[in-house]
């Protein structure tokens, strides 16, 4: 017995790893011709672990201040050993792992995984991808930069206009009447210690509810199976699909530093409260669709605010796209096509949305 | 019955805030042709004037508009205009219940302009203040729709001095607003919206309008350019040069100058007096020519640190170098009034040295991105070799299985 296996033996004596793995084990995977799409989550995972990594290693030097955080980024990029280069891989991780969520959202939203059993798993899904968003715009105003600044009042301003709470809202997150060092503080903290440990959390929940239920199969593979008990393809999670996504893990580290090597993340230069804000300020790409459907309603919708109703639509959206396994179920057999229609439409307004905020001068 | 009472209010208000001398005007035709109260758009019916404070007479009664006793003048001949502004506006007790920091000075200092001094030579031509101002709906200077407004003074004044009949008269050049539209001065003004640069009345003045004399042009301009005039009080030109900044810049006519205007080169200032055989004329040149390296230097720094930008480097400190060397070079141009090579030297010698590390800051960030790019061949070959390891294991793994 080799020294490895001594370890692994002591170990199991104490904690009966081995028992406690085995639902792992005998864990499997359809395969199917939709089967790539099964990548998306873990690849999501990865993208989530990169940014632990790199971000524990940019709080080594980042200083949460308004005088001092831009500095403290030039310092990462300019002096401290691979600091550009955990820097860059952090901003784009961060993208691309939004991205990934967002497809991987879509991919089980079209195939209708959310079906019973698996509500609670779509719900704690979509529930991750809001804090995703809200890593995305905490983070953006870590570095004091001009455009992060601008874009953090421009949203926040946004929520001020909820009603009756929204200016509650818009002085918290704000720490004040306007966004200042106090909000950059509070962002910071958002960032690194209450939306980890919601994520984290909330991670946990999700990849225990996807092993609890196993891997859904879509709808017309599985009449398919039905009706041809011999098409049906599994293969074991450990190792086989394992070893799989570990691939793409690693393909996407590659894509990763291929982008932060050839292009870096820019910094642009530190905010200054007192200038006015320069020409053209967008959000970034995740909060363009949002963004460019606000400013394209009229001041007046019957006879209410237009950008009120906007937002108000988007609460309204965000909770229906949360409650969508209840509402297939309230729409019945019958109108099923419609739900999918409905989640083609949100995907292509989505993108189309972006788009069209990302040409708009 | 009460809802009535309160509509009728502001109409009986209206009735009695009615003013006689527009009903009475508004019927006449011509000059005396009046439809609205244009004092009530001004900055004097803002204050609660109207007609009467200047014209007297009493603007509630119709019948006893122009009455004996109510002080009616009528019109108000050009030469009783400044006296009768100056009535209110030379009396400080009056002017500072409307505004303590209003200046009260200016009939005295009209008193002592070109304009005064003719006008009270019994000279019917010269402005008087209603010419500037405005007659009824006279506007604050601060109003952009006032022709004293600092945009507008040029056009103000362009009235009467662009008009060479008028102007043949006094024996006065017509041609001062055509140069200065072609001005850096104008430029900075106009289309910058630059309020704070000149106008006429930034070097003529404005009540006390005067021509500044050859001795004092040089005192003017230094109001705003300090340094280049106490560079050249130094220099040895301040004795041969009388008019001073004018000599070489001119004065209506003040164009941008640029590292040509000093040197031997068709053009320059220098050239009209020295040539290369005499060792000023050399040391003008030598001046051109530094200026002209730090200003290549600057360019050939700028434009590497524009290539490290795109590629995505950061380069930061570099820029603040180039920064100081920029300013370095603005420091060595004013210094050019001492003409003295010797001290335009020395100020680029200190943008030199920070061009060259701009410069090799560039430098260093470009060849940086080409290391990075090219070690990435390492990272980017050990995960390759990593993915087609794994991807070899699972087609053994999965054939060992099947078998």
């Amino acid at each position: 017995m080799n020294a490895a296996s001594r370890v692994q033996t002591w170990i199991d004596e104490r904690l009966n790893l081995d028992e406690a793995l085995s639902p792992l084990r005998e864990k499997t995977v359809p395969v199917h011709r939709y089967s790539s799409w099964y990548f998306l989550g873990g690849l999501t995972l990865f993208l989530f672990l990169v940014q632990l990594f790199t971000g524990v290693l940019l709080l080594l030097y980042y200083h949460a201040s308004a005088g001092e955080a831009f500095e403290s980024v030039q310092n990462i990029t300019n002096r401290v050993q691979f600091g550009w280069l955990i820097r860059s891989l952090h901003s784009w991780s961060a993208n691309l792992m939004v991205f990934c969520a967002f497809a991987h959202m879509f991919s089980v939203a079209l195939a209708r995984a959310y079906r019973k059993p698996r509500e609670l798993t779509w719900i704690s899904g979509v529930i991750l991808l809001f804090l995703v968003l809200g890593f995305g715009f905490s983070g953006y105003l870590l570095p004091w930069n001009t455009r992060a600044y601008f874009a953090t009042k421009v949203g926040t301003e946004v929520a001020g206009q909820v009603p009756v709470v929204g200016r509650a809202i818009m002085i918290f997150m704000r720490g004040g009447e306007d966004v200042s060092g106090a909000t950059l503080t509070r962002f910071f903290g958002l960032h690194v210690a209450v939306l980890p440990a919601l994520a984290i959390g909330m991670l946990i929940s999700h990849l225990l509810l996807v092993q609890k239920f196993g891997t859904s199969v879509p709808v017309s593979v599985e009449k398919e199976w039905d009706e041809n008990p011999e098409r049906r393809k599994e293969m074991r999670f450990f190792p086989n699909f394992f070893l799989r996504e570990l691939i793409g893990w690693y393909i996407a580290l590659a894509v990763l530093v291929v982008l932060a090597v050839f292009f870096p993340w820019e910094l642009g230069t530190k905010a200054d409260p007192f200038s006015p804000a320069p020409p053209g300020i967008k959000p970034e790409w995740y909060f363009l669709a949002q963004f460019q459907t606000l400013k394209l309603l009229p001041a007046h919708i019957l006879h209410l605010d237009g950008e009120l109703l906007g937002i108000l639509g988007f609460g309204l959206g965000g909770a229906l796209w949360l409650g969508l396994p209840f509402i297939e179920v309230f729409a019945g057999a019958r109108r099923v096509r419609w739900v999918k229609i409905g989640i083609l439409f949100v995907l292509i307004y989505l993108a189309g949305m972006s788009v069209v905020g990302y040409v708009a001068r | 019955m009460l809802a009535c009472l309160v509509l009728l209010v502001p109409c009986v208000l209206a009735e009695s805030a009615k003013n006689a001398c527009v009903d009475c005007h508004a019927k006449l035709e011509g000059r005396l042709k009046i439809v609205v109260d244009e004092t009530a758009a001004g900055v004097h019916g803002h204050k609660g004037m109207s007609c009467t404070t200047c014209h007297g007479g009493n603007a509630e009664d119709e019948a006893r508009a122009k009455a004996p006793g109510s002080g009616f003048r009528g019109h108000i001949a050009r030469s009783q205009v400044t006296e009768l502004c100056g009535s209110c506006h030379a009396d400080g007790s009056r002017m500072k219940t409307f505004n303590p920091s209003l200046r009260t000075d200016q009939l005295s200092l009209y008193h002592t302009s070109v304009h005064g001094m003719k006008r009270a030579q019994g000279d019917e031509h010269v402005a008087v203040c209603t010419d500037c101002h405005g007659v009824h709906d006279v506007l604050p200077a601060s109003d952009t729709r006032s022709p004293v407004h600092p945009l507008n003074v040029a056009n103000t004044c362009q009235r009467c001095h662009s008009d060479s009949e008028l102007m043949k008269t006094y024996k006065l050049a017509s041609a001062q607003f055509k140069d200065y539209s072609e001005s850096v001065h104008h430029e900075a003004m106009a289309a910058r919206g630059d309020l704070s640069a000149p106008t006429c009345s930034t070097c003529h003045g404005s009540h006390g309008a005067i021509p500044p004399g050859a001795g004092s042009v040089a005192n003017v301009c230094a109001t705003c350019h300090v340094l280049q005039a106490q560079f050249f009080n130094e220099s040895v030109h301040k004795e041969a040069f009388p008019e001073g900044c004018a000599t070489c810049h001119g004065s209506h006519k003040i164009k941008h100058p640029d590292d040509d205007f000093v040197g031997l080169a068709k053009g320059a200032a220098c050239a009209e007096c020295h040539s290369a055989d005499d060792e000023s004329g050399r040391t003008a040149q030598a001046i051109h020519d530094h200026l002209r390296r730090l200003e290549g230097q600057v360019a050939d720094a700028a434009q590497l640190l524009d290539r490290a930008t795109r590629a995505g480097m950061d380069v930061a400190d570099a820029e603040l170098q180039l920064a100081q060397a920029k300013e370095s070079l603005t420091k060595a141009r004013v210094r050019v009034h001492t003409a003295s090579l010797a001290r335009v030297d020395a100020e680029l010698d200190a943008g030199i040295t920070v061009a060259a590390k701009a410069r090799s800051s560039a430098e260093e960030a470009l060849h940086e991105r080409t290391r990075r790019r090219k070690e990435l061949i390492v990272p980017l070959t050990a995960l390759l070799a990593v993915v087609v390891s794994l991807g070899a294991y699972i087609r053994e793994l999965e054939r060992n299985g099947r078998e």
